[in-house]
């Protein structure tokens, strides 16, 4: 794929970021002062609020949407970096397989435990 | 074909030090640092969280992961990612707004003496250091109060 499109897909993959990313800053590290997505007394991290999230399927769809992006935004980024200090042709490639597979089998697992946790909340009855 | 890449022959060095360069280079090294420490936090974080839905009884699992990560060292490290989540994300929109031409002044006759768009993008950077500061100081009294 040409790096004109992926860098398109890296400033959109941003924009999403922004906002789930921002959303869940919110509700993780300003639960505090702000009181939102955690319904339970305690901290965001209580198993009471974590299992009440767990539940709804906004979180698990929009953490999945926000794997994705993160996963392509970071990896992509960091190919980027590693590529201004001008390895030659064969190392390029694999590094661009090598971030490819990463970035692949870690959608695979987070997305896998981001739509299993509704059924282990109700299962849990948390 | 001709390549069209300029090498970087200042290696590592040249992602970090901006010499003389002005106030936006090393904004640039900045976005570059939080980005990656960004990363590498996102990667841990994608394991850890996924004991919310392993083991026997997710909840003692759940329960095992935050006293590992509970003791003071880590909350530290967290507010630092909150931090570096602020600034990279409003210095990001920052660089996509210049990206798309906004807040660079029209482009003008290249007559002595020379502007350049440095200047224009002055305020908008200032700005961006203000907001990203605001956001973490309200981050670290949201931490101090749940904590």
């Amino acid at each position: 794929m040409r790096d004109r499109t992926l860098w398109t897909w890296h400033l959109f993959a941003g924009l999403v970021i922004l906002v789930f990313l921002g959303l869940h800053m919110v509700i993780m590290h300003l639960d505090a002062t702000l009181h939102v997505g955690n319904p339970f007394p305690g901290g965001a991290v209580d198993w009471a609020n974590v299992a009440a999230r767990m539940k709804s399927m906004f979180f698990a769809i929009t953490y999945v949407v926000l794997l994705g992006a993160a996963l392509f935004h970071g990896l992509y980024g960091f190919r980027n970096v590693l590529f201004e200090l001008n390895p030659g042709g064969g190392l390029r490639r694999l590094v661009d397989a090598g971030f490819t597979l990463v970035g692949l089998a870690l959608f695979v697992f987070g997305a896998w435990v981001a739509l299993a946790a509704p059924g282990v909340a109700m299962r849990m009855g948390g | 074909m001709e390549s069209r890449a300029h090498p970087n022959r200042l290696g590592i060095w040249g992602w970090i030090g901006g010499g003389r360069w002005g106030f936006e280079r090393y904004l640039y090294s900045l976005h570059r640092v939080t980005g990656l420490g960004l990363l590498l936090y996102f990667l841990l974080h994608i394991f850890v969280t996924a004991f919310r839905v392993l083991g026997r009884d997710p909840q003692q699992s759940w329960a095992q992961a935050m006293n590992l990560v509970g003791g003071p060292f880590f909350k530290f490290g967290e507010y630092l990612v909150f931090a570096a989540f602020a600034f990279h994300a409003v210095n990001g929109i920052r660089l996509g707004m210049l990206e798309l031409g906004f807040a660079v002044g029209r482009p003008i006759e290249p007559v002595y003496p020379y502007a350049t768009s440095v200047g224009r993008q002055r305020p908008l950077a200032l700005a961006v250091m203000l907001v990203a500061a605001v956001i973490a100081l309200w981050g670290g009294y949201s931490f101090i109060l749940g904590n």
